[in-house]
């Protein structure tokens, strides 16, 4: 069913072209962007595409019977089956705008929640960022449901065996992470949702860190849910999407009530609007849902392939090289992992490095990247993160360990 | 000399740097030089909370002059308080309490004093200069 597009040959100076927050410079020096785990730079055709909805097509949608309208409409309405065909979603309704991860999960969290009772259980992950934690513990608190948390090795993997104990006809729900945003580690997702489903339970996938690395089959994995937000996937701040299955959100009552969602409102009584609608009270980001289409047409004709091992590549010499700085320790280990590289140099406050690094033109996060217990796990106060994205290149991880290296000796 | 000869002091001190790396670097010393907390004195309600660093700060008010010292577990930060205590040492609490802090923007360093930088710095500030308003 999925098209197959002319892929364009991968060139990591042709894709530099099209991005042009990466041709500049900080403090005298060439901006190298390392910090695409927190979000990511736009192409130039999604900068376009909105400069050009807001000088050209601008209007509310599925409202209007004006020209306009049924422009703006049409393109939301486009986007969202481009994002259906991207990750290969059976049905155009499955596919629904949020304003990103962290409200798609807690929507998810609110209308799932409605359907549990005391004593259910929910399994989420000891690498969760907060957005897939903190939902969780509401809802816990809320309907008085049990919180259980899939362990971590020192490697920074989901220790499995743990993870098949937790599930029995308790287990209503497993919200995991696909990867993980501050180890980079890639879980056994597919597992996972075999698993929990053998034992009846749903799962959420959080795609945040795995929609821009890897093709996504939302078929092929089977997943009840999968939520990423658009700023991590080259398109705009303030989308998302949540993809879920028909039948669940047939049967999950709507999170936000509002325009857009209802069938019929009278005072006795309302009816609520066909899906996509049902979740998508209010007026959305119109623009932010147009241009996130255009970030995966763009997607789409890359070879994501090639695009893998060149990110693999960047974050594999770049940790070869840390590990030579004394002191040097990478977190997150893991044998299955993404382009991430977070790592703590003894004796040296991450947050010191990310400074020095910063005035050396390159930018990397420092701290605990919202994933607190992680830190806990490691007993460190914080990381250093550096995290790739297909237009970094090699000289790149050579300015960033060249200003790490004169960064660590500034600071002993 | 003043609160404000000092300050003035330390921008001319800075006038000399030309590049962020040796402003840093002069920072950073400056960080390992001050031993400027006592162990004693690091206790949790003495401790400034930022997202990435945390400070403590300790204060004694002696024949009318304020003494702080403090300390952070990020040396850069650390030496910025430094800069902060010198300006601030020996002061009265009046002049702390309406002391306009110019010096941290003049050398280019306002941004860690900013309330999203998630160092400490700017709620140190604030707590100095409550600690002042108690003292008065
Ligand atoms: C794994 C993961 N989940 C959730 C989020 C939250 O995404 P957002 O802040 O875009 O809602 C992030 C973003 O940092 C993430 O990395």
């Amino acid at each position: 069913m999925v098209e197959e597009k002319m892929k364009v040959p991968f060139d990591v100076e042709q894709i530099r072209k099209q991005f042009p927050t990466l041709s500049q410079q900080v403090y005298g020096k060439n901006l190298v962007y390392l910090d695409n785990g927190a979000t990511s730079q736009k192409p130039q055709v999604v900068i376009d595409a909105i400069a050009k909805y807001y000088s050209e097509d601008n209007s509310n949608i599925h409202r209007g019977v004006h020209h306009l309208s049924q422009v703006a409409t049409e393109q939301y309405e486009n986007a969202r089956a481009t994002i259906q065909r991207y990750i290969n979603a059976p049905l155009l309704e499955e596919v629904l705008f949020t304003a990103g991860t962290t409200a798609g999960i807690n929507m998810i969290a609110f209308s799932f929640g409605e359907t549990l009772k005391e004593g259910d259980e929910i399994i989420i992950s000891a690498m969760e960022h907060h957005s897939n934690i903190v939902p969780w513990q509401m809802l816990c608190e809320r309907k008085k449901c049990v919180l259980k948390v899939i362990p971590i090795n020192q490697k920074g993997e989901l220790k499995m065996d743990v993870f098949e104990s937790f599930l029995s006809e308790k287990t209503k729900l497993v919200s995991v992470t696909h990867i993980s945003n501050t180890l980079g580690t890639i879980n056994p997702i597919k597992e996972i949702i075999d698993q929990s489903h053998q034992a009846g339970a749903k799962v959420i996938v959080d795609g945040a860190q795995s929609i821009q690395h890897m093709k996504i089959d939302v078929q092929e994995l089977d997943c009840d849910f999968f939520i990423f937000s658009g700023h991590k996937v080259f398109g705009p701040t303030g989308v998302g999407v949540v993809y879920g299955k028909k039948e669940m959100l047939d049967i999950l009552p709507p999170y936000q009530g509002g325009g857009d969602m209802i069938a019929k409102v009278t005072f006795e009584k309302t009816t609520y609007n066909v899906l996509p609608h049902k979740f998508e009270a209010g007026t959305p980001n119109i623009s932010g849902g147009i241009c996130l289409g255009t970030a995966f047409e763009f997607l789409a004709e890359q070879d994501l392939d090639a695009i893998a091992k060149h990110e693999h590549h960047l974050a594999k010499f770049a940790e070869e090289e840390i590990v030579k700085i004394e002191g040097a320790r990478i977190i997150g280990t893991a044998q299955n992992k993404t382009s991430v590289v977070s790592f703590v140099i003894d004796g040296l406050h991450p947050f010191d490095i990310g400074t020095l690094l910063d005035k050396q033109g390159v930018a990397v996060r420092t701290g605990h990247h919202c994933t607190q217990p992680l830190m806990d796990f490691f007993e460190i106060p914080g990381t250093i993160r550096a995290s790739f994205a297909f237009y970094n290149t090699m000289e790149e991880v050579e300015i960033f360990i060249k200003a790490l290296k004169r960064s660590v000796e500034m600071l002993r | 000399m003043t609160l404000e000869e000092k300050q003035i002091e330390i921008v001319e001190e800075f006038e000399v740097f030309d590049d962020w790396m040796d402003k840093y670097e002069y920072i950073i010393e400056l960080g390992k030089e001050l031993p400027i907390i006592s162990e004693e004195n690091k206790t949790e309600d003495k401790l400034i909370e930022g997202c990435q660093s945390r400070v403590w700060l300790h204060y004694e008010v002696k024949d009318g002059k304020m003494q702080f010292s403090a300390d952070s577990d990020a040396i850069i930060t650390k030496g910025i308080i430094g800069l902060l205590i010198r300006v601030m040492n020996n002061e009265s609490p009046e002049t702390i309490a309406t002391a306009n802090l110019h010096f941290i923007a003049d050398i280019g360093l306002q941004e860690h004093l900013s309330p999203t930088r998630a160092n400490g710095l700017a709620s140190m500030v604030q707590r100095l200069k409550m600690s002042a308003l108690k003292a008065i």
